[in-house]
């Protein structure tokens, strides 16, 4: 088999130096009078230090000025949603959670909760407040890794290593809570896999104080810096309404000045109880962006220290035996439990048939997961609806007309997770 | 990778050695004393085991980091596991100047030729690490989108972990130093008789029709 | 959530100004879905974006519903932001006629969402600017979620063991 003969025209294509199809357009609508411009398409990626992620773009340069800017995404696509069809839906967890890898407490909360959903299943409020904790814990981590490497794109590297300093400190609280620093099958349907162990309280409460000081570090750092308010005031802003068109949620959203926030529009898993505010831009250029992001890690600490002072007593992990395992001293004493967790274990629990969408606030605006079921102990169907792969659509609108360098400080200010883009 | 340490010794032998250096640079010292002078205090080695030490200490990683374990690939970087502390710091971005690629997360199928076409950009001697679960074999995923990288690379050090500690990156990265001191027969390149794997070129000239699809 | 008078009140009114629109109505567990056919799609979101204020258009996704027929199915997700209401709209084609009005013209954000879809699960969206795959490579044969899609996977294999493993050429 002669392999060049049968290679499509997108192989070629993609192994040739020019790629040309926006250019011969541009070229002829720009200068009517029949000079010519130069216009170069440059491919951005896939691998590149700045684009956060195997993420290709491919953008329409008139000198340094982006004209267009068309993304590629697929590097990373491991068919998770395919794989989650196969197997029982408390193994789907771990599956899903590596979708958004950088807030996979928020993939493993959507699922839950979508199953819970389906199933009727009440979570005990403890099982909710610690739900909340670890979820907010992510929410801090998420912004500092989006913090550091971001700085480190607008060259400011020491950013970088003051913000992973933290984040060492959250993956510790993890790892004592669950035994892993990242993609803890912490969430259970039904609730979370273990209570917290003695000693969790107390460093919580010991990182609960030091945050804010090292906020304000951050903003030491970078807030009235120069470069950076040359660098992201001003840059590539978007309006309300195109946003809105664009389906783009979460930190984005909040920066053009629209406090759409789904933990407080149509609170999940106890955020009633909780009393934070919903830092919003004006402006909703990138330096908006910046800091309503830094400004949600101070209410994420708040909503922790609600939490962590209102954590009540009682069951880590729903009763209801036919969803949940039972605990393993009743194994020893009871036929039943021992029944009821040889069939979880082996089949696993079955849904009745149906359809639910359940969408959540993740770091990077909605996530909703979508479950279908068809009776059976394997999902039917599951969908995220990824949040950075509908933001993602408003790259081209925001950085039409700005510079190369904005465009690298949009990519960073925007937050994409390929991991969540391609699934 | 011990760290010997010899104690300086008692003060006279100290400054015995101190007297018979300020000699050797006068160029006083003659014969036997110069003899003995060499073998107390000059390293000598076979040219290609200092070529091996230099290398092994100073490895370019490419910054290459494709999904989850990018993130504790950056974390060796950060402040607590501090791959500075080996001098493996410098992640370079051009493939051209980067000498160990460390595939951090899953690589698919749209992935894998560029993957193939970064690592044949590098220039000997390189070295590459399939980091995670997902890299090594096909990880948490068996399903059609993903390949493992052996593949259609050739990998020296695998690191198992979903995604692997940043301590256990650092005890694959230092097993890998150990591997190039030690200047091992290169096992896979013997047998595929690999010393430098070839560049894909493009096709000079191409010819791109209805590009617009 | 419209509970499921509201949920009436939106078919009927729809039903109407639509005529043969709305196949059916499902409220579970507190969600509402309405059912529409096919060819009806984009008027109806049109008219739910402008009539009853649903404006934003969270998520664009496909099913297969193998062995029923007909077997893809197409799930849009409407949010009100004023009131804070999701209602879904559902539609299934068959497999030997997959097209779909794409929605891309009236809501910029279903523009990637329905080129997974098509990738995904086959579905030709008619009027879409640009629908090529997106997450596999573009010359891929196969939807690969559609459920009678292999789910594929290899033998693992190491490079120190190839000669030794079963099957792979040498």
């Amino acid at each position: 088999m002669d392999p060049v003969s049968t290679r499509s025209e997108y192989r070629k294509r993609e192994e040739s130096i020019t790629l040309s199809p926006l250019e011969e357009q541009l070229a002829v609508e720009r200068d009517p009078s029949g000079g010519v411009t130069e216009v170069l398409t440059l491919n951005i990626g896939p691998h590149h230090p700045a684009t956060h992620g195997v993420l290709r773009l491919l953008v329409t340069l008139e000198g340094e000025v982006v004209r267009d800017l068309r993304p590629i995404i697929g590097y990373v696509h491991t068919g998770i949603e395919k794989t989650a069809e196969d197997k029982a839906y408390w193994k789907v967890i771990p599956v899903v959670e590596r979708m958004d890898y950088l807030s996979y407490y928020f993939n493993a909360m959507a699922f839950c909760g979508a199953v819970e959903t389906l199933l009727e299943c009440e979570v005990p409020k403890r099982a909710q407040y610690l739900r909340v904790i670890h979820l907010e814990l992510n929410r801090i981590m998420s912004h500092l890794v989006w913090l550091g490497t971001s700085a480190l794109d607008l060259g400011a590297m020491s950013m970088f290593w003051y913000c992973f300093r933290e984040r060492e400190l959250i993956l510790d609280l993890f790892e004592q809570s669950s035994g892993q620093r990242m993609h803890t099958r912490y969430f259970q349907v039904g609730g979370v896999i273990e209570d917290i162990p003695l000693g969790f309280e107390e460093k919580l409460r010991e990182f609960i104080a030091i945050m804010p000081g090292r906020v304000d570090q951050y903003n030491d750092l970078l807030k009235r810096n120069e470069i950076l308010l040359q660098r992201l005031r001003g840059t590539c802003p978007l309006d309300e309404e195109s946003l809105l068109a664009l389906g783009v949620t979460g930190p984005l959203l909040r920066a053009a000045g629209n406090p759409w926030d789904l933990r407080k529009a149509a609170p999940y898993s106890s955020y009633e109880d909780f009393s934070f505010k919903i830092p919003v831009g004006t402006v909703g250029d990138n330096y908006d962006r910046y800091a309503v992001r830094v400004a949600e890690i101070y209410e994420s600490v708040k909503i922790i220290e609600q939490a962590l002072d209102g954590l009540p007593e009682g069951p880590h992990i729903t009763a209801d035996r036919k969803v949940a395992l039972p605990p393993r001293h009743e194994l020893a004493t009871s036929m039943e439990a021992l029944i009821h967790h040889f069939k979880l274990v082996t089949e696993g629990f079955r849904p009745p048939p149906g359809e639910v969408y359940y969408p959540i606030e993740s770091p990077r605006g909605e996530l909703g997961c979508f479950v279908r079921s068809d009776g059976s102990a394997k999902p039917a169907r599951v969908h995220m609806r990824d949040p950075s792969f509908v933001n993602l659509q408003a790259t081209a609108a925001m950085t039409r007309g700005a510079y190369i360098a904005d465009l690298i400080a949009t990519l960073a200010m925007l937050d994409p997770i390929l991991g969540g883009i391609d699934r | 990778m011990e760290i010997i340490r010899q104690s300086i010794g008692d003060p006279q032998s100290f400054r015995e050695r101190g007297l018979r250096a300020r000699d050797l640079l006068r160029g006083d010292l003659e014969g036997l004393e110069l003899e003995r002078h060499v073998e107390e205090s000059i390293l000598t080695t076979t040219l290609e085991k200092a070529v091996d030490w230099a290398r092994s200490n100073s490895l370019f990683p490419a910054t290459f980091g494709l999904a989850c374990c990018a993130i504790e690939m950056m974390s060796i970087v950060a402040a607590r596991v501090d791959v500075a502390r080996f001098g493996f710091e410098a992640f370079r971005a051009s493939p051209r100047q980067a000498d160990l690629l460390i595939l951090s997360g899953r690589v698919s199928i749209k992935m894998a030729p560029v993957v193939r076409r970064i690592y044949d950009q590098m220039l000997e001697p390189k070295w590459a690490i399939a980091m995670g679960a997902c890299s090594s074999s096909m990880g948490v995923f068996n399903n059609y989108a993903i390949v493992p990288a052996d593949k259609f690379m050739p990998v020296d050090v695998h690191v198992p972990g979903c995604p692997p500690r940043p301590e256990a990156l650092m005890h694959g990265i230092l097993k890998l130093r150990k591997m190039i001191q030690d200047d091992p027969d290169l096992g896979w390149r013997e047998r595929y008789g690999a010393v430098g794997t070839e560049e894909l070129l493009p096709e000079a000239n191409p010819v791109v029709e209805n590009p617009g699809a | 959530m419209p509970d499921q008078v509201g949920l009436e009140l939106i078919a009927t009114a729809l039903g109407e100004s639509i005529p043969g629109s709305v196949l059916e109505t499902t409220f579970f567990r507190e969600r509402a879905a309405v059912h529409v056919a096919p060819e009806s799609v984009r008027q109806v979101l049109s008219t739910l974006k402008e009539d009853h204020g649903y404006r934003a258009l969270m998520s664009v996704h496909g099913v297969d519903y193998y062995p029923h027929e007909p077997r893809l199915g197409v799930h849009y997700e409407l949010l009100d932001m004023g009131r804070v209401d999701r209602l879904s709209v559902k539609l299934r084609v068959p497999l030997d006629a997959p097209n779909v009005e794409s929605v891309t013209p009236d809501w910029p954000t279903a523009n990637h969402q329905e080129r997974e879809v098509f990738d995904m699960f086959g579905v030709h969206f008619d009027g879409h600017p640009d629908l090529r795959r997106i997450l596999m490579p573009e010359d891929y044969e196969g939807h690969p979620q559609r459920r009678d899609f292999p789910l594929g996977g290899e033998p693992v294999l190491f490079t120190h063991n190839e000669v030794s493993s079963p099957g792979w050429t040498r």
